[in-house]
């Protein structure tokens, strides 16, 4: 307990790695909300879906490159991460293309 | 990576940290992949199965339940605590999200507060995320008993008797795959916010006793932070798949 100031630098809204949090928090809020819009003021059809599929894959950027920090991490690291999610989109086009095949 | 100087001669040696992380983070990285795949293959299933069944082609506004196609999520979701009889459609699952969100941002300011070493930040952080954690469960708790017990009205079934609620033969909202895979689905990210609540309760209780602050660093404070974050993220897919598409 005795150590617990260690740096000079602080919490609260001074520090810039915080106020990044905060800015991260307002923009995931934001993303969320227009969401929210487009589920009760636009018709539902294929191009809504495609304007969530975009909106979720930017909130999911934000979560993982600045929640959980891989945008500083070495870059090996981030393509040992990144590189392996295209086979999900591969499922997806295939599973997709299966479950139109029965009507 | 003071140790990099001793072992100058050759990488062989040891003493270096493969990509500029511990094991233990790098390891989290790499399980989250493989749990990344798991959630997006039961997502998928969710996606072919409900492109499988045929979809309501009325108005929005008569929507009624039936079972012979796919609800209309926003006239599933529309019940909130206290508010018995009025319709407020994705109204609660809002304020999950944004109960998870929250949580994952104390979560960073608690791994931000470990990097300064001030232990008492840490707890302060690591209490309101496992808070946070507990009230989504919560919610998810009474979600669940809700679309279990059904609306008051319930709904005609194929044989003319009225059904309420849900599991896992039939319900009242739509084929029965479709409460199967919320049961499931929500189940199994419900499952991991349980065990994330689990592990922030343990590493939050070597905070306290200072476990960290004799050992230097506070990285088990990340590690456990990247599954948190990652239950966060999952759940901003299965929002987007079940109460919005």
């Amino acid at each position: 307990m005795a150590h617990s100031e260690h740096t000079p630098q602080a919490g609260g809204l001074k520090n810039p790695a915080v106020k990044r949090v905060l800015v991260v928090t307002a923009i995931l809020s934001g993303l969320t909300i227009v969401e929210f819009i487009l589920a009760f003021y636009y018709p539902a059809n294929m191009s809504r879906n495609v304007l969530f599929a975009i909106l979720t894959i930017f909130k999911a950027f934000y979560i993982v490159a600045e929640f959980m920090h891989l945008k500083h991490e070495v870059k090996s690291l981030i393509w040992s991460i990144v590189i392996p999610l295209a086979f999900i989109f591969w499922f997806i086009v295939a599973m997709l293309t299966e479950g139109g095949a029965h009507p | 990576m003071s140790t990099i100087t001793v072992n100058k001669g050759s990488i062989w040696n040891g003493g270096q940290e493969p990509m500029k992380a511990s094991y233990g983070k790098l390891m989290m990285w790499f399980f989250l992949l493989s749990d990344a795949f798991t959630f997006s293959a039961l997502l998928i299933t969710y996606g072919t199965i409900r492109f499988m069944n045929p979809a309501y082609s009325g108005v929005r506004e008569e929507f009624t339940f039936s079972p012979t196609y796919w609800p209309i999520p926003e006239k599933v979701y529309e019940a909130v605590p206290f508010l018995h009889g009025i319709s407020l459609p994705l109204v609660f699952v809002g304020i999950m999200t944004f109960i998870l969100i929250l949580s994952s941002v104390t979560m960073v300011l608690a791994v931000e507060a470990g990097h300064r070493m001030s232990q008492k930040e840490v707890e302060k952080w690591m209490m309101w995320t496992i808070v946070g954690g507990a009230a989504f469960l919560g919610c998810q708790a009474w979600e669940w008993a809700h679309f279990i017990h059904g609306t008051e009205a319930g709904t005609v079934m194929k044989d003319g008797t009225t059904f309420f609620g849900a599991n896992l033969i039939q319900n009242q909202y739509g084929p029965p795959p479709f409460a199967n895979l919320f049961f499931f689905i929500t189940g199994f990210h419900g499952t991991h916010v349980l065990s994330g609540v689990i592990l922030n309760i343990i590493i939050f209780y070597n905070v306290v006793m200072g476990v960290y602050e004799k050992r230097g660093h506070y990285e088990m404070v990340e590690k456990v932070g990247l599954y948190w974050h990652f239950v966060d993220l999952v759940w901003v897919f299965v929002f987007t798949c079940f109460y919005l598409v």
